[in-house]
């Protein structure tokens, strides 16, 4: 049986990243404008937009395709690739809709690249089947949905959280989902690589998740050090040709990834298959099959979740907010503090799998939770699900669907509400 | 120092976006901490427009603008709309070309008619942003004025930076001229 072993261009621990034994180490050149804008100016802050930060994050976590349809409000991140990719290498394609772009990565990521493509809201619900097809195929992938507001083409250039719903169950058949969301530019860049980090490792379309106003707001940014950034990519066969099973099961479910045109032969279906990717209806295959895509995640969340607890140690009262939400949160949280109200926040960097663990424990001793989210209840029926021991009106949400951030005051005067 | 919130707002194509993003790299260069958001509509010329930059010692939360210190209005339509956000210690920039009245006379309002003067002295109103913006940091030290320079350079085409430094030096003429008493 092979061994999980991953190729990292640098083995130092990033804040958040754990270091991984096995990982070796390797030079990496890569010195982007991001870089060059610092050496011009001998300081590492620069000023940077959150769809370029997801652009340059891709660049630098490897990723040589990407095939997409641009949409507002992630235009941006086509735009700076299509310039970008050809320069090193890398193929940027603009197809004719989402539904052949989703399907182009997956081809890409099957030969061999490391691929992505973003989108917003419209062309997200296109790629849902496609998304299906990579997560049943086990082929890495990246998919960028920067949110905009409202059902169908909504409002293009205003926020909204309204997909985190569709983002874990908008592919039919029961499949599962690895799903990031930044709060900021700097957190778009190292997310992006995680992104990429994580389909590469847990081979599945991974999906991140920006609000429009991260997307287009730029902020001064500490770039982490590219020597010290963890970069994963899949783990190739290391069998003879006629051993290689292109689902192989090992004890994690993370199983090498040959790419076509190396030798190895092997099938791809979107029909339920057994371990060499023959399609099968036998119900002890199909069984196994679903086990596979469930178990790699459940056996894996304490390496998938990422939590951030900002303020919680003596909090009496809890925000639980993602993205730009959590932004305002934050805001609201220092308000309160300077009066005395010992508010905290807990923010999920990594939404899907949801940290059910983490935000049971953090939850148990509080009084009272605020979720607030741009959309009209989505969060809130998970925090129900994890505080059922709470007594009514506890546990007490906050939306806003106009197109428009919630304000802290807006975040503070609920907590006055249901203090 | 607490957060300096600076409101840019007008309609679409009079170059506000652009303007907030050298005012915001200017801080950067500055090593503050900054955020630059902005609202628009699908168009991208006519529609009202706004950018908002944040500058502060600290990590910024919220990065949307809600009480400024300074807000720059150049079209009635703007003044109008965020007018009554101003802090009561504010200072109100308007450009009097397209704005004529202003519902709450601001201790601190500073009124010329930035797109005429820029018709007049650069032959088009295309670096209304720009002397506005000279206008506006001369007034209010926000930022240095090399690193306004500096960022100006890194953040236009270079077809462009000469006649943009013109029009830098001609709002800090202006915001000279307007403290010392002597309006235009």
């Amino acid at each position: 049986m092979s061994k999980a072993k991953e190729n990292t261009k640098t083995a130092a621990p990033k804040a958040k990243a754990k270091p991984k034994a096995k990982a070796t180490e390797a030079e990496v050149k890569v010195p982007g404008p991001l870089e060059e804008l610092e050496q011009k100016h001998e300081r590492k802050n620069v000023l940077m937009q959150g769809n370029e930060a997801v652009a340059y994050g891709a660049l630098d976590a490897g990723c040589n395709f990407f095939a997409g349809y641009p949409i507002t409000p992630s235009t941006e991140i086509a735009e700076i690739l299509a310039r970008e990719l050809p320069k090193r290498g890398g193929v940027f394609i603009q197809m004719e809709d989402e539904i052949a772009s989703i399907c182009a990565i997956t081809g890409a990521s099957l030969a061999g690249a490391k691929a992505l493509t973003a989108t917003s809201g419209p062309g997200f619900s296109l790629m849902q089947e496609g998304i299906g097809f990579a997560k049943i195929t086990e082929t890495p992938c990246v998919v960028v949905n920067v949110q905009r507001a409202g059902p169908s083409t909504g409002m293009p250039t205003s926020p909204s959280q309204a997909d985190i719903m569709q983002a874990r169950w908008g592919s039919h058949g029961d499949s599962p989902a690895i799903v990031l969301y930044p709060d900021s530019v700097k957190e778009s860049y190292e997310l992006t690589i995680r992104a990429i980090n994580l389909s590469e490792k847990y081979r599945t379309c991974v999906v991140l998740l920006l609000d429009e106003v991260i997307g287009h707001m730029r902020e001064s940014v500490l770039l982490p050090d590219l020597r010290n950034t963890r970069v994963i990519s899949r783990i190739k066969p290391n069998v003879p040709p006629h051993w290689y099973k292109h689902y192989d099961k090992d004890q994690k479910y993370l199983s090498p990834l040959a790419s076509y045109g190396e030798g190895y032969r092997f099938h791809v279906t979107g029909l339920t298959h057994d371990a060499l990717g023959f399609p099968t209806n036998k119900p002890a295959e199909g069984a196994e099959m679903m086990a596979r895509l469930r178990n790699k995640i459940t056996y894996n969340i304490r390496d998938l979740v990422q939590i951030e607890s900002h303020q919680m140690e003596d909090a009496t009262i809890a925000i639980f907010a993602a993205g730009i939400t959590a932004r305002s949160a934050k805001a609201a949280v220092a308000m309160a503090r300077s009066e005395g109200i010992k508010l905290g926040l807990l923010r999920p960097l990594t939404i899907w799998p949801f940290p059910d663990e983490a935000v049971r424990k953090m939850l148990q001793d509080v009084e009272a939770v605020i979720v607030p989210e741009l959309n009209q209840g989505q969060f809130i029926r998970e925090i129900k699900r994890l505080t059922r021991d709470k007594s009514e009106g506890t546990v007490v949400g906050l939306t806003k669907v106009n197109g428009q951030m919630l304000t802290p005051n807006e975040i503070l005067s609920k907590v006055k509400e249901v203090m | 120092m607490k957060n300096y919130e600076i409101r840019l707002s007008g309609s679409g194509g009079q170059g506000l976006i652009l303007a907030s993003i050298i005012l915001a790299r200017a801080a950067v260069i500055d090593k503050r901490h900054v955020t630059q958001t902005q609202s628009y509509g699908p168009e991208s010329r006519g529609g009202s427009s706004r950018a908002d930059v944040i500058i502060s010692d600290r990590e910024i939360y919220y990065p949307e603008a809600m009480n400024f210190n300074c807000l720059l209005a150049l079209t009635q339509e703007a003044c109008d709309k965020y007018l009554f956000d101003l802090r009561e210690d504010g200072i109100l920039i308007v450009d009097t070309t397209y704005v004529k009245n202003i519902a709450l006379a601001a201790d601190n309002t500073y009124e010329l008619p930035f797109t005429d003067i820029a018709i007049e002295r650069l032959g088009s109103a295309i670096s209304t942003n720009i002397l506005a913006l000279g206008f506006l940091v001369r007034l209010t030290k926000v930022v240095k004025e090399e690193s306004l320079a500096t960022s100006l350079k890194l953040s236009v085409k270079p077809a462009f930076v000469d006649l943009n430094l013109k029009a830098l030096e001609i709002g800090y003429d202006l915001a000279d001229q307007y403290m010392s008493g002597s309006k235009k």
